[in-house]
Order: C-alpha cells, then sequence, then structure tokens
C-alpha cells in the first residue's frame, strides 16, 4: 500500500508542477488559507513546523487516526478534531466556509492542488460549537421523538 | 457449553485476572478498583480490562426511550438523513419490546451493539475495519470500510446501520459518513475519559437505574459484583459469542 | 481425431456491430447506474438496514458462480481428458473470465465505497471469507488465464493439463467459498449450513454450463458454422445431470432444516407462507428453473429440438437467478430470531417480515453485468482465436459414423 501511496504522491507533486505556470498569473501566487485562531504554544505557531506540516499534514493525521480509532489515544497533538477547532474560522460576519468553498481552510488548498480528500465524508468540516449550533438550527425538533417510528 | 458453565468460566477467569491485579496492585499501593477507569490521554487501551453492560429489563421502564435519545444527542444520529425512508435510517440503539407467546408476558429492554469477544462482525469483515478494540469494544474503522455490508449481515443482534446517505455537522467524537457501516461503539470517546456512556448516564437519570456499565475484569467493580451475585444473561447465549452486554430478568 | 482448427468470427456485419452497441449500452447504463447510487448514497436504492443485500448482489452472486461452472467443458477435457470437449476448452475459459469479469463489476460498483477497493486489495482479514474470496477471484483470472494461454499457444499445449488441473481445483475452492459466505453467517436462519458451499459448486455446474450452452448455440448459428449433435447432445445430456443434482441439493437442504425444530420458522416462511418468495421458490425456481428444463432436455422430441434446448438453458438462467433471489432476499426478509419463543416489536423493525423494492438503477446495474460479460466474449471471439471452425460430429469424433 505504502507504495502506491508513494506513487501517488509523486503523481500528484509532478502533475502539480506541470500545471502550476499554467495555472498562477501575476496576480494570484497560490491558496491564501485563512489564519488560525491562534498559535500552538509561545513557541511553536503550529503543532509541528509550519514546512513540516504544509508537507506531512497527511501522514501525522493517519498515524493519529489510527492510534485514537483502534488504541484509544486520545491527546491533542495530531487530532483533526483540533486542526478544525484552531485553523476553520469564521469571517467578519461571524460565518463559517464549509469544505468545498476556496475560504475553508483545508480546502483553501486543496483545491487549488486538486487533491481530493474524503475526511469529511465522515469527519464535520466545522468547529464543534459551530457544528453543534448549525446542526441545531437545522433540526429544531431533534431529539424530540424516537427515529424510525413505525 | 451452556450458559450457566459459560458463566462459571467467565466468573473463574475474572476471579483470577483479579487475583493478578490485586498482587500488582496491593505492592504501589494503588486502589484496586480504579486501576482500570483512569486512562491517561497518551495511554493505549490494554487487555486488562474488558467493558460490559448489565441491563436489569425489570427496571427498565417500557414507555422510557431516555437511553435512545441520549444517544442520538451524543453521537447525531437520528436526524439530518432527511432522503432516507425509516427502514434506511441508522439506529445505533432501539427499545425493544418482547411478549412471550406462552405466557403474554411483556418486557422491555435497550438493545445494541452487544460487543462480543468473538464477534461474528470482526470475523467476516474483509478489510478489518470492523474490529475489536483490546477493551472489548467492537466498533468500525470507517477510515478502511467499503460499506460491503458483510457484517450487518452476520451480526446475530442486527446492531449494525449502513448510511445511505450524505451526512454533515457530526459530532467530533462520533465521525459517521456516506456509504460506510456504524453502529454502537459504547462511546468509547466518553469511557477513554473514564465516564460511563450516553445511555448508562440517562438511565441513571432517570432513575431508573436498569443500566451499569463497568469493568468485566475487574472484579471489584460493580459491574462485577452485580453479575457475581445475580448472574446476567446474553442475548443468543446459543451462539456462544461471550457479549459484553449482559441482562437480567429476560 | 484431427486438429480442431480455430478461427476468428469475422465480425463484419451489421448486426455482430449492433450486438456490440446493444452490449455496450446496457453496460454504459449499468455504469450510469452506479453513479446515479453513489452519487448521493444508497438511498435511492431499494435496499435498506433491513435487506442489506439486494438486486445486484443477486446478480453479482450468480454471475460469479456461473464464471466457475462455465470452467466445466474445459475441466472435463483437461482433467478428465474426454477429447471431445477438447475444441470448446479455450471458449470455455473464455466465457469463465467475462462471467467472473461481469459478476465483479456488479459487485464492486455496489459498494458502498467503491473508492475504496484499493483497500480491499491490500488490507485482508485472513478470518474473513470474504478476504479468501477475494483472493479466489484474483486467483481465478490468472490461473483461467495461463490456462487458455497454455491451449491457445501450440509449443505451450504440454503444460494444458497441469494448468487445466489448478484451475479445476481452485474453481471448486472458489465455488465453495462463495456458498460459505452464506454457510458462515451463524447469525441467520436461512443461512448457516454447511450444505451452501457444495450446493453453490453444483449450481454453477448448471448455471455456468446453460450460459456456456446458450453461447455456442447463438455463436455457431450467427456465424454459419456447424455444430454436430454429438457436441450438442453431450452438453445438453450434462446439463440436465446438473440441474437434477441442483434439485437434489435444494431437497436436502430443506428437509434437513424441516427434520429440526429451531428452522420451522424460516422453513414455513419460504416454502408456505413467504408471499412472494414461496411463489419465486415454486413455480420459478423448482418448476420454471428445474421441473421444466430437465422436461425439455430429456424428453425424446424437444430433447433433440435446438429451441427447445435454447428454451431450457434460459429457463435455467431465469430460474438460478430466482434461485439467488430467494436465498439473498427471501433470508433477509425472514426476521432474525433474537428471542426464540418470543414475539419482538421495535422502532427497528425486529419481528417483522421486512419488504424489499428493487429499483431500476439496481436491475440496470445487475443487468450491466451480463452485458459486461457478453461483451467481452463477443469482442474476444474476433480478436483472438477461441472458436474452432467446425463443431461437426465428424470434425470432433474420428470415428463418427452417419
Amino acid at each position: 500500500m505504502m507504495s502506491i501511496r508513494q506513487f501517488a504522491k509523486h503523481l500528484v507533486v509532478l502533475v502539480g508542477l506541470t500545471a502550476l505556470p499554467m495555472l498562477s498569473n501575476a496576480g494570484e501566487l497560490g491558496p491564501v488559507p485563512p489564519k488560525a485562531k491562534a498559535n500552538a504554544s509561545d513557541t511553536t505557531k503550529c503543532v509541528e513546523p509550519i514546512g513540516e506540516m504544509r508537507k506531512n499534514h497527511m501522514e501525522f493525521l493517519l498515524h493519529k487516526r489510527d492510534e485514537t480509532m483502534r488504541e484509544g489515544v486520545r491527546t491533542k497533538q495530531h487530532s483533526l478534531t483540533e486542526c478544525i477547532a484552531c485553523h476553520v474560522t469564521p469571517n467578519d460576519k461571524g460565518e463559517y466556509a464549509r469544505f468545498g468553498d476556496d475560504e475553508h481552510f483545508c480546502s483553501s488548498c486543496h483545491n487549488y492542488a486538486a487533491v481530493n480528500v474524503d475526511c469529511f465524508d465522515c469527519h464535520s468540516d466545522l468547529p464543534e460549537d459551530a457544528s453543534n449550533k448549525l446542526r441545531s438550527s437545522k433540526n429544531p425538533h431533534q431529539n424530540m421523538t424516537e427515529g424510525g417510528k413505525k | 457449553m451452556s450458559n450457566s458453565e459459560q458463566t462459571n468460566n467467565y466468573r473463574r477467569k475474572f476471579l483470577a485476572q483479579s487475583a493478578a491485579v490485586a498482587g500488582l496492585a496491593i505492592a504501589p499501593g494503588i486502589i484496586l478498583n480504579q486501576v482500570a477507569h483512569t486512562k491517561a490521554d497518551a495511554d493505549k487501551v490494554t487487555d486488562a480490562t474488558r467493558w460490559g453492560m448489565l441491563i436489569d429489563t425489570n427496571k427498565c421502564n417500557k414507555g422510557c426511550t431516555d437511553c435512545v435519545t441520549a444517544c442520538k444527542t451524543e453521537n447525531a444520529w437520528g436526524m439530518g438523513e432527511t432522503h432516507s425512508s425509516k427502514e434506511q435510517q441508522a439506529q445505533w440503539i432501539r427499545k425493544v419490546t418482547i411478549t412471550d407467546k406462552q405466557t403474554g408476558h411483556v418486557q422491555s429492554l435497550p438493545l445494541m451493539c452487544q460487543h462480543c469477544e468473538t464477534a461474528p462482525c470482526v470475523d467476516v469483515c474483509p478489510t478489518g475495519a470492523s474490529m475489536k478494540r483490546a477493551d472489548g469494544i467492537v466498533q468500525v474503522d470507517k477510515h478502511i470500510c467499503i460499506g460491503c455490508r458483510y457484517c450487518m449481515m452476520a451480526c446475530p443482534y442486527k446492531a449494525r446501520s449502513f448510511v445511505h446517505e450524505k451526512i454533515e455537522l457530526q459530532k467530533p467524537t462520533a465521525p459517521r459518513g456516506i456509504g460506510t457501516v456504524e453502529s454502537c461503539n459504547m462511546c468509547a470517546h466518553r469511557v477513554d475519559k473514564g465516564e460511563n456512556p450516553a445511555c448508562v448516564e440517562a438511565c441513571s437519570k432517570a432513575e431508573h437505574g436498569a443500566m451499569i456499565f463497568g469493568d468485566l475484569k475487574d472484579a471489584n467493580s460493580a459491574i462485577s459484583i452485580e453479575l457475581k451475585k445475580h448472574g446476567g444473561e446474553q442475548i443468543r447465549a446459543d451462539l456462544g459469542l461471550n457479549t459484553g452486554v449482559r441482562y437480567q430478568g429476560l | 481425431m484431427k486438429k480442431a482448427v480455430f478461427k476468428q468470427i469475422d465480425g463484419n456485419s451489421i448486426n455482430y456491430w449492433m450486438l456490440l452497441a446493444l452490449l455496450g449500452s446496457f453496460a454504459l447504463a449499468a455504469v450510469g447506474a452506479h453513479f446515479y447510487m453513489e452519487h448521493g448514497g444508497h438511498y435511492v436504492t431499494g435496499m435498506n438496514n433491513q435487506i442489506v443485500w439486494g438486486l445486484p448482489h443477486v446478480f453479482a452472486v450468480f454471475l460469479i458462480v456461473a464464471a466457475s461452472g462455465a470452467l466445466n467443458v474445459a475441466s472435463i477435457s483437461s482433467v478428465f481428458n474426454k477429447t471431445a470437449y477438447k475444441p470448446l476448452a479455450p471458449l470455455s475459459t473464455l466465457v469463465a473470465i467475462a462471467l467472473l469479469s461481469g459478476g465483479l463489476m456488479v459487485l464492486v460498483l455496489d459498494l458502498g465505497r467503491p473508492d475504496r477497493l484499493i483497500v480491499a486489495m491490500t488490507i485482508y482479514n485472513f478470518k474473513s471469507i470474504f478476504a479468501w474470496n477475494m483472493i479466489f477471484y484474483n486467483g481465478f483470472f490468472l490461473i483461467v488465464g495461463v490456462y487458455a494461454w497454455t491451449m491457445l499457444q501450440r509449443n505451450l499445449n504440454q503444460y494444458s493439463r497441469i494448468a487445466g488441473f489448478t484451475a479445476f481445483i481452485w474453481r471448486l475452492a472458489l465455488t465453495t467459498g462463495t456458498g460459505s459466505i452464506f454457510g458462515f453467517l451463524v447469525a441467520r436462519q436461512a443461512y448457516d449450513a454447511a450444505i451452501m458451499g457444495p450446493m453453490f459448486v453444483v449450481m454453477s455446474f448448471s448455471f455456468g454450463l446453460a450460459i456456456f450452452l446458450l453461447i455456442v448455440m447463438a455463436t455457431y448459428k450467427w456465424t454459419d458454422r456447424p455444430l454436430g449433435d454429438a457436441t450438442f447432445n453431450r452438453l445438453k445430456n450434462l446439463l440436465g445431470v446438473f440441474v437434477a443434482g441442483v434439485l437434489y441439493f435444494v431437497v436436502a437442504q430443506h428437509l434437513t432444516n424441516l427434520y429440526a425444530t429451531e428452522h420451522h420458522g424460516v422453513e414455513a416462511f419460504i416454502l408456505r407462507d413467504g408471499g412472494i418468495y414461496t411463489q419465486l421458490f415454486w413455480y420459478g425456481q423448482i418448476i420454471m428453473g428445474g421441473l421444466i428444463p430437465l422436461a425439455l432436455i430429456y424428453h425424446p422430441t424437444t430433447g433433440k429440438s435446438r429451441t427447445a434446448i435454447s428454451i431450457a438453458s434460459i429457463l435455467i438462467v431465469l430460474g438460478g437467478l430466482i434461485q439467488m433471489y430467494v436465498i439473498i432476499i427471501g433470508g433477509q426478509a425472514y426476521p432474525l430470531e433474537l428471542f426464540p419463543g418470543k414475539e419482538v416489536s421495535s422502532s427497528f423493525f425486529d419481528g417483522v417480515v421486512n419488504s424489499y423494492s428493487p429499483t431500476l438503477a439496481e436491475a440496470l446495474l445487475g443487468i450491466g453485468g451480463f452485458a459486461v460479460t457478453l461483451f467481452m466474449v463477443a469482442f474476444a471471439v474476433k480478436i483472438m482465436k477461441f472458436l474452432p471452425e467446425s463443431l461437426a460430429d465428424e470434425a470432433v469424433d474420428p470415428h463418427h459414423t452417419k
């Protein structure tokens, strides 16, 4: 599986590099992801050096995903929930961009690089509070009755 | 193996376990019944614990669905699946009414994943997405679930649901999505923090106290003490699956 | 016996291209159905959390099982050394590979996450019969492919016996494995029986040979090549034996279940009270798919008629699909026995006979499996030498006298 993944990664880089000169024009030099809420600590901006995160965030997430899912490790360092909580921020009007929008932290780059991810088929693309708020506004009567009654 | 034999085996097993734990624990002077319940975030779950649940059907109120509601709120299901028919909507836990054909005796109980020791869903899953944690919690790793639904065919309890449409705004602790299979995971995220599953909490909040959660391998846990004293049956005990969820008064 | 001369079909006629276009459009419709189902999710299908496997699985399992059976002719020629079957052995491998491709396509396109097929191909849980089957299916392509090669390339002919033997063992394992998908389901009353494996093997013999015979008859008729009675009668008599074999296994399965009180519920459901499933079982599976074909095959008049035998073969295929429907859908429609001796009810349809109404998309996906199979066969016989120029009696049997 590794080899296939690596191959895919190389392919993506190759395609990306080839497409770069064609796509970028003088005005837009690349994606503009929104700013994070805060620095990870007093000394570090993110949970790993920025360059490292840009290059390898998927590896960190993949590793953490199996640890959490299968072994119950609940640390925050490479947790997708924490990424979303810190990086997905509302605009001036207090509105959240959704995954797929260029303004959403993840899709700002992923749209640009045309790399598809399926994280958000199952995970929420919004921080927990925003997610909860939107959910209850969409389902005002949630939990009032038992679903699926005959 | 008959049911009582199996229960006896089971008791013997955790008596032996608790003796071992006691031996270890006495030296550093740790309080015994707390051992399994305090897990640091960085710790991995181990097979020193086996999480289980005991449900007293005599205490379970027939009209009450608080456990189901709590599960829905905790894990954000039972809403948002607007395209799916009732038959297609997911249900992680449900209240079941059973009527004895001979006597007419009616009982009510919550039914969810029974967290089998030898789970058929884990056996049949081609990719290993249907898995059991070291501490006995059975769940689906949706990252590698291909949506073949063989686990749903294999589960004797109809505990699994397939997600028939796109889902959004999930809880961070309960990811769920299109094309994958899901079920009760005993609120693993709460259990890892030392809390009770949402259904158990709701049941005691409603002052029914029909559900006990705890470590089956810890002889001093409330669930073990109660099981030792009054026993607990498995649904479809004939299949010999050694379920983690037990019932009284069946 | 003189060496059979293999030759591609011309495949220049308007009819040939029309056939390809027709099959191609059904295959495209299946792909369209797949995208429709995957786009928003399976809610557009009739499948649900009670009937989790539906019409696509009926077609997929049928085609996969038939794939193994289509190899009959090759097996008989290589393993049991019956020279009369030799000329048709290469076609037999082709049909087998094509059927498996069609079946697997349907199975894969119905997955909840077909995009993760790579996961299924790279991570195996070896306790899962599904995972074994993944290996059986992939191995089948490889082994039967090599087997076909040893037959088609003259200097490799010496290896075709050993390749054929390997393929024979492999296909038996494959069908046993496919039947065991159901046989190993301990929780469900309708399955959980060791007989499922062997029964699927015999079902494969019957369904596969029926499809093979239809393909042979059609191809030889449409290309004006001679198909002698010697070959024809051998194949149709063999088919009769297999149809009887399937009936025998069905009788054995139900008699065993009828003896055990535990299984009376599900038996009454399938055999007597199951509504559509009962009707499908008796009229579709037993009468249409078993008894009528047997009568057509062995009756002195109809047994000689090519038309009657084509009809018999078509009925066997339809009856086979119905048998799969009864096994797969009927088996799930019957409620799980959670509390024996008690009535159960809940919001999740416990204790209720589950209903299933398949949608057009599911049907198109399933039929697409057949289309892909036939397209592959029709195309392959045009570009490669799979078919003997003549299957006339004197070409197949040196001792033949008119």
